[in-house]
Protein backbone atom coordinates (compact mmCIF):
# COMPACT_ATOMS: atom_id res chain seq x y z
CA UNK A 1 0.00 0.00 0.00
CA UNK A 2 2.55 2.70 1.04
CA UNK A 3 3.88 4.62 -2.06
CA UNK A 4 1.22 3.36 -4.19
CA UNK A 5 -1.17 6.44 -3.99
CA UNK A 6 1.77 8.39 -4.97
CA UNK A 7 2.39 6.58 -7.78
CA UNK A 8 -1.28 7.44 -8.63
CA UNK A 9 -0.52 11.27 -8.32
CA UNK A 10 2.48 11.14 -10.60
CA UNK A 11 0.38 9.20 -13.05
CA UNK A 12 -2.88 11.84 -13.03
CA UNK A 13 -0.21 14.62 -13.38
CA UNK A 14 2.27 12.68 -16.40
CA UNK A 15 2.27 14.73 -19.45
CA UNK A 16 1.92 11.61 -22.14
CA UNK A 17 -1.60 11.49 -20.66
CA UNK A 18 -5.11 12.00 -22.58
CA UNK A 19 -6.44 16.04 -21.55
CA UNK A 20 -9.58 17.22 -21.97
CA UNK A 21 -9.52 18.02 -25.74
CA UNK A 22 -8.42 14.50 -26.39
CA UNK A 23 -11.57 13.26 -24.49
CA UNK A 24 -13.49 15.92 -26.28
CA UNK A 25 -12.27 14.41 -30.14
CA UNK A 26 -12.55 10.97 -29.21
CA UNK A 27 -16.07 10.76 -27.75
CA UNK A 28 -18.68 13.32 -29.31
CA UNK A 29 -19.28 14.83 -33.15
CA UNK A 30 -19.44 18.33 -34.38
CA UNK A 31 -18.22 19.92 -31.13
CA UNK A 32 -18.42 23.73 -31.38
CA UNK A 33 -16.54 25.95 -28.90
CA UNK A 34 -18.01 28.58 -27.20
CA UNK A 35 -15.92 31.50 -25.38
CA UNK A 36 -16.12 33.69 -22.96
CA UNK A 37 -17.98 34.46 -19.41
CA UNK A 38 -19.84 37.94 -20.78
CA UNK A 39 -18.57 39.29 -18.26
CA UNK A 40 -14.56 40.04 -18.29
CA UNK A 41 -12.54 36.99 -20.47
CA UNK A 42 -12.52 33.93 -22.07
CA UNK A 43 -10.41 31.97 -19.55
CA UNK A 44 -8.51 29.18 -21.55
CA UNK A 45 -7.93 26.60 -18.87
CA UNK A 46 -11.56 25.55 -19.44
CA UNK A 47 -13.16 24.70 -22.51
CA UNK A 48 -16.80 24.45 -22.91
CA UNK A 49 -19.25 24.00 -26.39
CA UNK A 50 -22.08 22.18 -28.04
CA UNK A 51 -21.38 18.31 -29.55
CA UNK A 52 -23.15 15.65 -30.56
CA UNK A 53 -22.79 12.67 -28.40
CA UNK A 54 -23.97 9.86 -30.87
CA UNK A 55 -27.59 11.59 -31.98
CA UNK A 56 -27.70 13.10 -29.00
CA UNK A 57 -26.95 17.03 -28.60
CA UNK A 58 -25.18 18.07 -25.38
CA UNK A 59 -23.00 20.41 -23.51
CA UNK A 60 -19.27 19.57 -23.03
CA UNK A 61 -17.00 21.28 -20.59
CA UNK A 62 -13.27 20.06 -19.77
CA UNK A 63 -10.61 21.33 -17.75
CA UNK A 64 -7.53 21.58 -20.07
CA UNK A 65 -3.99 21.91 -19.09
CA UNK A 66 -2.67 21.33 -22.63
CA UNK A 67 0.39 18.70 -23.84
CA UNK A 68 3.59 20.71 -24.53
CA UNK A 69 4.95 23.20 -22.63
CA UNK A 70 3.63 25.87 -25.29
CA UNK A 71 0.37 24.30 -24.90
CA UNK A 72 0.41 24.72 -20.99
CA UNK A 73 1.43 27.91 -20.53
CA UNK A 74 -1.14 28.87 -22.72
CA UNK A 75 -3.77 26.56 -21.22
CA UNK A 76 -2.12 28.09 -16.95
CA UNK A 77 -1.57 24.25 -16.54
CA UNK A 78 -5.40 23.81 -16.24
CA UNK A 79 -5.74 25.82 -13.42
CA UNK A 80 -8.86 27.78 -13.75
CA UNK A 81 -9.50 31.06 -13.25
CA UNK A 82 -13.27 32.93 -12.01
CA UNK A 83 -14.19 33.76 -15.36
CA UNK A 84 -13.48 29.64 -16.49
CA UNK A 85 -16.06 28.37 -13.88
CA UNK A 86 -18.46 31.85 -14.83
CA UNK A 87 -18.56 30.60 -18.36
CA UNK A 88 -18.53 26.79 -17.45
CA UNK A 89 -22.02 28.38 -15.20
CA UNK A 90 -23.07 30.02 -18.12
CA UNK A 91 -23.07 26.91 -21.00
CA UNK A 92 -24.24 25.13 -18.16
CA UNK A 93 -27.38 27.35 -17.82
CA UNK A 94 -27.43 27.68 -21.13
CA UNK A 95 -27.75 23.16 -21.23
CA UNK A 96 -30.41 24.04 -18.82
CA UNK A 97 -32.53 25.98 -21.26
CA UNK A 98 -32.12 23.84 -24.33
CA UNK A 99 -32.76 20.54 -22.35
CA UNK A 100 -29.10 19.27 -23.18
CA UNK A 101 -27.40 17.58 -20.86
CA UNK A 102 -23.87 18.46 -19.44
CA UNK A 103 -20.98 16.38 -19.77
CA UNK A 104 -17.22 17.69 -17.64
CA UNK A 105 -13.66 16.28 -18.37
CA UNK A 106 -11.89 17.73 -14.96
CA UNK A 107 -8.50 17.48 -14.66
CA UNK A 108 -7.00 20.06 -12.51
CA UNK A 109 -4.28 20.90 -9.56
CA UNK A 110 -6.60 23.67 -8.14
CA UNK A 111 -8.20 26.81 -9.39
CA UNK A 112 -5.27 29.37 -10.40
CA UNK A 113 -4.21 30.83 -7.52
CA UNK A 114 -3.46 34.39 -8.28
CA UNK A 115 -4.00 38.46 -7.80
CA UNK A 116 -6.40 38.76 -10.40
CA UNK A 117 -8.28 35.63 -9.58
CA UNK A 118 -8.98 36.58 -5.72
CA UNK A 119 -9.68 40.27 -7.27
CA UNK A 120 -12.09 38.66 -9.03
CA UNK A 121 -14.03 36.08 -6.80
CA UNK A 122 -12.38 33.08 -7.24
CA UNK A 123 -14.42 31.84 -3.89
CA UNK A 124 -17.29 33.49 -5.04
CA UNK A 125 -17.23 31.48 -8.53
CA UNK A 126 -16.41 28.35 -7.16
CA UNK A 127 -19.52 28.76 -5.03
CA UNK A 128 -21.71 29.72 -6.95
CA UNK A 129 -21.04 27.02 -9.20
CA UNK A 130 -21.73 24.53 -6.52
CA UNK A 131 -25.36 26.25 -5.35
CA UNK A 132 -26.35 26.53 -8.99
CA UNK A 133 -25.31 23.16 -10.25
CA UNK A 134 -26.94 21.51 -7.14
CA UNK A 135 -30.76 22.41 -8.72
CA UNK A 136 -29.71 22.40 -12.35
CA UNK A 137 -32.30 21.11 -14.28
CA UNK A 138 -30.62 18.58 -16.77
CA UNK A 139 -28.44 15.53 -16.06
CA UNK A 140 -25.08 16.05 -14.93
CA UNK A 141 -22.16 13.50 -15.67
CA UNK A 142 -18.57 14.50 -14.83
CA UNK A 143 -15.50 12.40 -15.17
CA UNK A 144 -11.97 12.75 -13.74
CA UNK A 145 -9.13 12.34 -16.07
CA UNK A 146 -6.51 13.35 -14.48
CA UNK A 147 -5.88 15.63 -11.38
CA UNK A 148 -9.07 16.44 -9.56
CA UNK A 149 -7.79 19.52 -6.71
CA UNK A 150 -9.57 20.33 -4.48
CA UNK A 151 -12.71 23.00 -4.40
CA UNK A 152 -11.23 24.15 -8.37
CA UNK A 153 -12.58 20.13 -9.33
CA UNK A 154 -15.54 20.12 -7.46
CA UNK A 155 -16.52 23.60 -8.78
CA UNK A 156 -17.45 20.96 -12.64
CA UNK A 157 -18.18 18.05 -10.18
CA UNK A 158 -21.86 18.49 -8.72
CA UNK A 159 -23.37 15.99 -10.74
CA UNK A 160 -25.59 13.18 -10.74
CA UNK A 161 -23.03 10.48 -11.73
CA UNK A 162 -19.52 11.24 -11.09
CA UNK A 163 -16.57 8.61 -12.75
CA UNK A 164 -12.72 8.63 -12.09
CA UNK A 165 -10.17 6.97 -14.20
CA UNK A 166 -8.35 4.64 -13.19
CA UNK A 167 -5.26 6.73 -12.46
CA UNK A 168 -6.55 9.77 -11.59
CA UNK A 169 -6.78 11.31 -8.39
CA UNK A 170 -8.89 13.66 -6.44
CA UNK A 171 -7.66 15.64 -3.35
CA UNK A 172 -9.18 17.90 -0.77
CA UNK A 173 -5.19 19.03 -0.80
CA UNK A 174 -2.10 18.32 -2.86
CA UNK A 175 -0.05 15.62 -1.00
CA UNK A 176 3.06 18.15 -1.08
CA UNK A 177 0.47 20.75 0.38
CA UNK A 178 -1.04 18.07 3.11
CA UNK A 179 2.56 17.13 4.05
CA UNK A 180 4.25 21.01 4.52
CA UNK A 181 1.16 21.78 6.68
CA UNK A 182 1.02 18.34 9.25
CA UNK A 183 4.56 18.07 9.15
CA UNK A 184 6.32 20.56 8.09
CA UNK A 185 7.97 18.75 4.99
CA UNK A 186 6.57 18.62 1.83
CA UNK A 187 9.03 15.85 0.99
CA UNK A 188 6.61 13.67 2.72
CA UNK A 189 3.69 14.06 -0.07
CA UNK A 190 3.97 9.83 -0.43
CA UNK A 191 2.69 9.47 3.31
CA UNK A 192 0.37 12.30 2.58
CA UNK A 193 -0.94 10.76 -0.39
CA UNK A 194 -1.62 7.48 1.58
CA UNK A 195 -3.40 8.95 4.41
CA UNK A 196 -5.32 11.23 2.23
CA UNK A 197 -7.61 8.39 0.13
CA UNK A 198 -7.18 9.98 -2.94
CA UNK A 199 -7.02 7.31 -5.36
CA UNK A 200 -10.12 6.34 -7.70
CA UNK A 201 -10.74 2.97 -5.71
CA UNK A 202 -10.66 5.41 -2.58
CA UNK A 203 -13.17 7.71 -4.10
CA UNK A 204 -15.53 4.95 -5.11
CA UNK A 205 -15.00 2.71 -1.77
CA UNK A 206 -16.33 7.08 0.13
CA UNK A 207 -18.75 6.55 -1.96
CA UNK A 208 -17.73 9.48 -3.25
CA UNK A 209 -17.60 8.17 -7.87
CA UNK A 210 -20.05 6.30 -8.78
CA UNK A 211 -17.47 3.70 -10.90
CA UNK A 212 -13.88 3.35 -11.46
CA UNK A 213 -12.80 3.72 -15.71
CA UNK A 214 -10.07 1.02 -16.60
CA UNK A 215 -7.26 2.41 -18.24
CA UNK A 216 -6.10 -0.85 -19.68
CA UNK A 217 -7.09 -0.18 -23.64
CA UNK A 218 -6.92 3.24 -23.46
CA UNK A 219 -4.62 3.14 -26.38
CA UNK A 220 -7.29 1.29 -28.39
CA UNK A 221 -10.61 3.41 -29.80
CA UNK A 222 -12.31 1.00 -28.02
CA UNK A 223 -11.65 2.85 -25.07
CA UNK A 224 -13.80 5.72 -26.07
CA UNK A 225 -16.28 4.25 -27.77
CA UNK A 226 -16.89 2.17 -24.63
CA UNK A 227 -17.19 5.36 -22.51
CA UNK A 228 -19.60 7.11 -25.56
CA UNK A 229 -21.70 4.20 -24.89
CA UNK A 230 -21.72 4.47 -21.17
CA UNK A 231 -22.44 8.30 -21.32
CA UNK A 232 -25.37 7.42 -23.59
CA UNK A 233 -27.12 4.92 -21.31
CA UNK A 234 -26.63 7.18 -18.50
CA UNK A 235 -27.87 10.33 -19.77
CA UNK A 236 -31.13 7.53 -21.04
CA UNK A 237 -31.63 6.44 -17.07
CA UNK A 238 -31.19 10.78 -15.91
CA UNK A 239 -33.27 11.60 -18.26
CA UNK A 240 -36.08 9.08 -16.46
CA UNK A 241 -35.73 10.32 -13.64
CA UNK A 242 -38.36 12.47 -12.50
CA UNK A 243 -36.59 13.28 -8.99
CA UNK A 244 -33.25 13.89 -10.80
CA UNK A 245 -32.87 17.16 -8.29
CA UNK A 246 -33.62 15.88 -5.08
CA UNK A 247 -31.70 12.45 -6.08
CA UNK A 248 -28.54 14.91 -7.12
CA UNK A 249 -28.94 16.70 -3.52
CA UNK A 250 -29.46 13.13 -1.57
CA UNK A 251 -26.36 11.95 -3.07
CA UNK A 252 -24.30 15.07 -1.62
CA UNK A 253 -26.46 14.97 1.46
CA UNK A 254 -24.98 11.49 2.61
CA UNK A 255 -21.66 12.78 2.86
CA UNK A 256 -21.10 12.73 6.85
CA UNK A 257 -24.37 12.29 7.59
CA UNK A 258 -25.56 11.54 11.12
CA UNK A 259 -29.21 11.23 12.62
CA UNK B 1 -4.91 49.87 8.17
CA UNK B 2 -6.15 53.30 6.79
CA UNK B 3 -10.02 52.39 6.82
CA UNK B 4 -10.60 52.06 10.48
CA UNK B 5 -10.02 55.83 11.44
CA UNK B 6 -12.88 56.60 8.80
CA UNK B 7 -14.94 53.25 9.46
CA UNK B 8 -15.34 55.07 13.13
CA UNK B 9 -16.87 58.28 12.08
CA UNK B 10 -19.80 57.18 11.26
CA UNK B 11 -21.35 59.02 8.52
CA UNK B 12 -24.98 58.94 9.51
CA UNK B 13 -26.85 58.33 12.19
CA UNK B 14 -27.58 54.11 11.17
CA UNK B 15 -23.81 53.89 11.12
CA UNK B 16 -23.67 55.23 14.78
CA UNK B 17 -26.27 53.37 16.50
CA UNK B 18 -25.15 51.36 17.60
CA UNK B 19 -24.47 50.30 21.32
CA UNK B 20 -21.77 52.35 23.60
CA UNK B 21 -18.20 51.55 24.65
CA UNK B 22 -18.58 50.34 28.31
CA UNK B 23 -16.02 52.67 30.25
CA UNK B 24 -14.36 50.43 32.41
CA UNK B 25 -11.78 50.86 35.52
CA UNK B 26 -9.32 48.55 35.19
CA UNK B 27 -7.07 47.31 38.59
CA UNK B 28 -3.34 48.35 38.22
CA UNK B 29 -2.66 44.14 38.15
CA UNK B 30 -4.49 42.98 35.73
CA UNK B 31 -2.94 40.91 32.70
CA UNK B 32 -2.66 43.45 29.74
CA UNK B 33 -2.45 42.43 25.43
CA UNK B 34 -0.79 44.43 23.49
CA UNK B 35 -2.21 45.67 20.17
CA UNK B 36 -0.97 44.22 17.04
CA UNK B 37 -2.16 47.55 15.96
CA UNK B 38 -1.33 50.73 17.97
CA UNK B 39 0.42 48.81 20.40
CA UNK B 40 -0.75 50.17 23.26
CA UNK B 41 -0.87 47.19 26.12
CA UNK B 42 -4.64 46.99 27.06
CA UNK B 43 -6.08 45.35 29.96
CA UNK B 44 -8.08 41.90 29.51
CA UNK B 45 -11.25 43.16 30.83
CA UNK B 46 -11.46 46.56 28.84
CA UNK B 47 -10.76 44.31 25.54
CA UNK B 48 -13.73 41.89 26.67
CA UNK B 49 -15.78 44.74 27.87
CA UNK B 50 -15.30 46.05 24.11
CA UNK B 51 -16.56 43.24 22.59
CA UNK B 52 -12.77 42.05 21.82
CA UNK B 53 -11.64 44.99 20.40
CA UNK B 54 -9.34 48.08 20.72
CA UNK B 55 -10.30 51.63 21.06
CA UNK B 56 -8.05 52.23 17.96
CA UNK B 57 -10.66 49.75 16.04
CA UNK B 58 -8.41 46.83 16.19
CA UNK B 59 -10.18 43.71 16.51
CA UNK B 60 -9.07 40.70 18.02
CA UNK B 61 -10.08 37.18 17.22
CA UNK B 62 -13.19 36.13 19.42
CA UNK B 63 -14.45 32.40 20.48
CA UNK B 64 -17.54 31.56 18.92
CA UNK B 65 -19.45 31.63 22.56
CA UNK B 66 -18.20 34.93 23.20
CA UNK B 67 -19.90 36.15 19.87
CA UNK B 68 -23.22 34.45 20.64
CA UNK B 69 -23.54 36.06 24.03
CA UNK B 70 -22.92 39.74 22.42
CA UNK B 71 -25.01 39.07 19.01
CA UNK B 72 -27.82 36.98 20.39
CA UNK B 73 -30.51 38.65 22.63
CA UNK B 74 -29.79 37.92 25.87
CA UNK B 75 -31.20 34.15 27.20
CA UNK B 76 -32.21 33.58 23.57
CA UNK B 77 -29.82 31.40 22.44
CA UNK B 78 -30.97 27.51 22.19
CA UNK B 79 -27.69 24.99 20.97
CA UNK B 80 -28.20 22.35 18.60
CA UNK B 81 -26.61 19.73 16.94
CA UNK B 82 -23.90 19.56 19.37
CA UNK B 83 -24.02 15.58 19.21
CA UNK B 84 -22.82 15.91 15.89
CA UNK B 85 -19.27 15.17 15.68
CA UNK B 86 -16.40 13.76 13.54
CA UNK B 87 -16.16 10.04 13.19
CA UNK B 88 -13.19 10.11 11.63
CA UNK B 89 -14.25 8.86 8.10
CA UNK B 90 -10.35 8.55 6.83
CA UNK B 91 -9.00 6.89 10.02
CA UNK B 92 -6.33 9.62 9.47
CA UNK B 93 -3.25 9.20 10.70
CA UNK B 94 -2.80 11.45 14.50
CA UNK B 95 -6.41 12.74 13.58
CA UNK B 96 -8.27 11.14 16.19
CA UNK B 97 -5.50 12.33 18.93
CA UNK B 98 -5.67 15.62 17.33
CA UNK B 99 -9.50 16.03 17.92
CA UNK B 100 -8.99 15.00 21.90
CA UNK B 101 -6.40 17.78 22.63
CA UNK B 102 -8.37 19.99 20.28
CA UNK B 103 -11.36 19.82 22.37
CA UNK B 104 -9.48 19.53 25.85
CA UNK B 105 -8.03 22.92 25.25
CA UNK B 106 -10.99 24.35 22.91
CA UNK B 107 -13.65 23.28 25.92
CA UNK B 108 -15.72 22.91 22.12
CA UNK B 109 -16.45 19.64 20.34
CA UNK B 110 -16.49 21.07 17.13
CA UNK B 111 -15.32 24.62 14.58
CA UNK B 112 -19.18 25.68 14.31
CA UNK B 113 -21.95 26.04 17.10
CA UNK B 114 -25.34 26.11 15.77
CA UNK B 115 -28.72 26.99 16.93
CA UNK B 116 -32.32 29.11 17.68
CA UNK B 117 -31.77 32.73 18.41
CA UNK B 118 -33.21 36.05 18.49
CA UNK B 119 -31.51 39.06 17.48
CA UNK B 120 -33.57 42.36 18.22
CA UNK B 121 -36.34 40.04 18.78
CA UNK B 122 -36.44 38.90 15.38
CA UNK B 123 -35.96 34.66 15.55
CA UNK B 124 -32.97 33.34 13.51
CA UNK B 125 -31.40 30.20 12.79
CA UNK B 126 -28.11 31.36 14.08
CA UNK B 127 -24.12 29.89 13.30
CA UNK B 128 -20.88 30.84 14.31
CA UNK B 129 -17.60 29.34 13.68
CA UNK B 130 -14.97 28.78 16.38
CA UNK B 131 -11.62 30.12 15.57
CA UNK B 132 -10.35 27.61 18.63
CA UNK B 133 -11.09 24.72 17.32
CA UNK B 134 -8.56 23.62 14.68
CA UNK B 135 -9.24 27.55 12.75
CA UNK B 136 -12.89 26.53 12.25
CA UNK B 137 -11.44 24.36 9.52
CA UNK B 138 -15.04 22.25 7.99
CA UNK B 139 -15.39 18.58 8.46
CA UNK B 140 -18.07 16.73 8.21
CA UNK B 141 -19.45 17.60 11.64
CA UNK B 142 -19.51 20.88 10.64
CA UNK B 143 -20.86 20.85 7.18
CA UNK B 144 -23.74 18.30 8.75
CA UNK B 145 -24.21 20.72 11.71
CA UNK B 146 -24.31 23.65 9.14
CA UNK B 147 -26.72 21.46 6.72
CA UNK B 148 -29.35 21.14 9.07
CA UNK B 149 -29.55 24.27 10.14
CA UNK B 150 -30.23 25.40 6.72
CA UNK B 151 -33.01 22.42 6.77
CA UNK B 152 -34.65 23.38 9.89
CA UNK B 153 -34.48 26.94 8.88
CA UNK B 154 -36.64 26.13 5.34
CA UNK B 155 -38.90 23.57 7.09
CA UNK B 156 -39.79 26.79 9.87
CA UNK B 157 -39.47 29.66 7.51
CA UNK B 158 -36.52 31.25 9.33
CA UNK B 159 -33.60 33.19 8.42
CA UNK B 160 -29.95 32.49 8.62
CA UNK B 161 -27.32 34.51 10.52
CA UNK B 162 -23.87 33.19 9.96
CA UNK B 163 -20.27 34.10 11.01
CA UNK B 164 -17.65 32.74 9.52
CA UNK B 165 -13.83 32.36 10.65
CA UNK B 166 -11.96 29.22 8.78
CA UNK B 167 -8.84 28.07 7.38
CA UNK B 168 -10.78 26.02 4.77
CA UNK B 169 -11.32 22.64 4.43
CA UNK B 170 -10.40 19.96 7.51
CA UNK B 171 -7.51 17.92 5.29
CA UNK B 172 -7.87 15.16 7.65
CA UNK B 173 -11.21 14.19 6.30
CA UNK B 174 -10.11 14.12 2.89
CA UNK B 175 -12.66 13.98 0.09
CA UNK B 176 -15.55 13.95 2.54
CA UNK B 177 -14.44 16.98 3.71
CA UNK B 178 -14.35 18.21 0.33
CA UNK B 179 -18.09 16.85 -0.06
CA UNK B 180 -19.16 18.96 2.48
CA UNK B 181 -19.04 22.59 0.43
CA UNK B 182 -21.22 20.77 -2.25
CA UNK B 183 -23.54 19.75 0.84
CA UNK B 184 -23.86 22.87 2.23
CA UNK B 185 -24.30 24.84 -0.65
CA UNK B 186 -27.13 22.55 -1.13
CA UNK B 187 -29.07 22.90 1.75
CA UNK B 188 -28.41 27.16 1.60
CA UNK B 189 -29.49 26.87 -2.22
CA UNK B 190 -32.91 25.34 -1.22
CA UNK B 191 -33.04 27.94 2.15
CA UNK B 192 -32.74 30.36 -0.46
CA UNK B 193 -34.96 29.26 -3.10
CA UNK B 194 -37.72 29.27 -0.31
CA UNK B 195 -37.35 32.81 -0.20
CA UNK B 196 -35.53 33.58 2.96
CA UNK B 197 -32.95 35.39 4.20
CA UNK B 198 -29.14 34.49 4.87
CA UNK B 199 -27.00 37.04 5.99
CA UNK B 200 -23.05 36.44 6.44
CA UNK B 201 -20.42 38.40 8.88
CA UNK B 202 -17.20 36.95 7.30
CA UNK B 203 -14.74 37.24 10.28
CA UNK B 204 -10.58 37.22 10.44
CA UNK B 205 -9.65 34.64 8.62
CA UNK B 206 -12.22 33.42 6.41
CA UNK B 207 -10.40 31.50 3.37
CA UNK B 208 -10.65 27.94 1.54
CA UNK B 209 -13.58 26.15 0.86
CA UNK B 210 -15.33 27.97 3.08
CA UNK B 211 -15.16 30.87 1.21
CA UNK B 212 -15.64 29.03 -1.87
CA UNK B 213 -19.06 27.57 -0.45
CA UNK B 214 -21.32 28.94 2.01
CA UNK B 215 -19.76 32.22 2.96
CA UNK B 216 -20.17 33.81 -0.21
CA UNK B 217 -23.78 32.47 -0.57
CA UNK B 218 -25.22 35.43 1.73
CA UNK B 219 -28.00 37.75 0.29
CA UNK B 220 -26.31 39.79 2.35
CA UNK B 221 -22.49 39.87 3.05
CA UNK B 222 -21.20 41.81 5.77
CA UNK B 223 -17.41 41.51 6.97
CA UNK B 224 -15.54 42.55 10.08
CA UNK B 225 -12.65 45.55 9.57
CA UNK B 226 -9.71 44.30 8.46
CA UNK B 227 -10.56 40.45 8.34
CA UNK B 228 -8.82 38.50 5.73
CA UNK B 229 -11.35 37.06 3.02
CA UNK B 230 -10.38 35.43 0.18
CA UNK B 231 -9.83 31.70 -1.79
CA UNK B 232 -6.06 31.22 -1.91
CA UNK B 233 -3.51 31.65 0.83
CA UNK B 234 -1.95 34.82 0.21
CA UNK B 235 1.92 33.04 1.25
CA UNK B 236 0.74 30.77 -1.55
CA UNK B 237 -0.20 33.49 -4.05
CA UNK B 238 3.41 35.08 -3.38
CA UNK B 239 4.79 31.60 -3.88
CA UNK B 240 3.13 31.12 -7.13
CA UNK B 241 2.88 34.17 -8.97
CA UNK B 242 6.05 35.43 -7.62
CA UNK B 243 4.72 38.96 -7.46
CA UNK B 244 4.10 41.41 -4.97
CA UNK B 245 0.74 41.47 -3.23
CA UNK B 246 -1.23 44.83 -3.54
CA UNK B 247 -1.73 46.60 -0.19
CA UNK B 248 -4.45 45.74 1.63
CA UNK B 249 -5.12 42.62 -0.15
CA UNK B 250 -7.43 40.14 0.60
CA UNK B 251 -8.36 42.63 3.53
CA UNK B 252 -12.03 43.18 3.77
CA UNK B 253 -12.48 46.43 2.84
CA UNK B 254 -10.38 45.39 -0.67
CA UNK B 255 -12.90 43.22 -1.15
CA UNK B 256 -15.89 45.71 -0.28
CA UNK B 257 -13.88 47.49 -3.39
CA UNK B 258 -13.67 44.80 -5.90
CA UNK B 259 -17.70 44.17 -5.10
CA UNK B 260 -17.92 41.10 -3.47
CA UNK B 261 -19.20 42.13 0.62
CA UNK B 262 -21.87 44.57 0.88
CA UNK B 263 -20.74 46.30 3.89
CA UNK B 264 -18.29 46.49 6.51
CA UNK B 265 -19.80 46.19 9.83
CA UNK B 266 -17.34 47.08 13.05
CA UNK B 267 -17.87 44.92 16.17
CA UNK B 268 -19.90 47.73 18.16
CA UNK B 269 -22.76 48.15 15.27
CA UNK B 270 -22.70 44.81 14.30
CA UNK B 271 -25.65 43.83 16.05
CA UNK B 272 -27.86 46.74 15.56
CA UNK B 273 -27.00 46.57 12.27
CA UNK B 274 -27.91 42.94 11.85
CA UNK B 275 -30.87 43.24 13.94
CA UNK B 276 -32.35 46.00 11.44
CA UNK B 277 -31.59 44.03 8.61
CA UNK B 278 -33.46 40.60 10.10
CA UNK B 279 -36.73 43.24 10.90
CA UNK B 280 -36.60 44.35 7.38
CA UNK B 281 -36.70 41.21 5.94
CA UNK B 282 -38.56 39.64 8.05
CA UNK B 283 -40.66 41.80 10.18
CA UNK B 284 -43.46 42.97 7.52
CA UNK B 285 -43.85 46.65 6.60
CA UNK B 286 -44.26 48.11 10.07
CA UNK B 287 -41.20 50.04 11.28
ZN1 LIG C 1 -5.13 49.24 19.16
Amino acid sequence: MSGEAYEKVKKARSAGRYTGIDFIKGIFNHFFELHGDRRFADDSAIIGGVAYLDTTPVTVIAIEKGHNARERMQRLFGAPNPEGYRKALRLMKQAEKFKRPVICFIDTSGAYCGIGAEERGQGLAIAENLSEMMTLNTPVISVLIGEGGSGGALALAVADRVYMLENAVYSVISPEGCASILWKDSSKASEAADCLKLTAHDALELGVIEDVISEDNMDQPEFFAELRDRLLSEIRTLRADKQLLDHRYERFRAFGRSE
Amino acid sequence: MPFLKFLYNPKNELESGGRAVAPIQADDNEPEKECPNCHKSIPISRIWANMNTCSCGYHFRMSARQRISFIADKGSFEELFSDVTSNDPLKFDGYANKLETVRAASNENEAVICGYASIGKTRCCLFVMEPNFMMGSMGSAVGERITRLFELATEKRLPVVGYTVSGGARMQEGLISLMQMAKTSGAVKRHSDAGLLYLTVLTDPTTGGVTASFAMEGDIILAEPDATIGFAGARVIEQTTRKTLPKGFQKAEFLLEHGFVDAIAPRRYQRSLVAMLLKMHCGGDEL
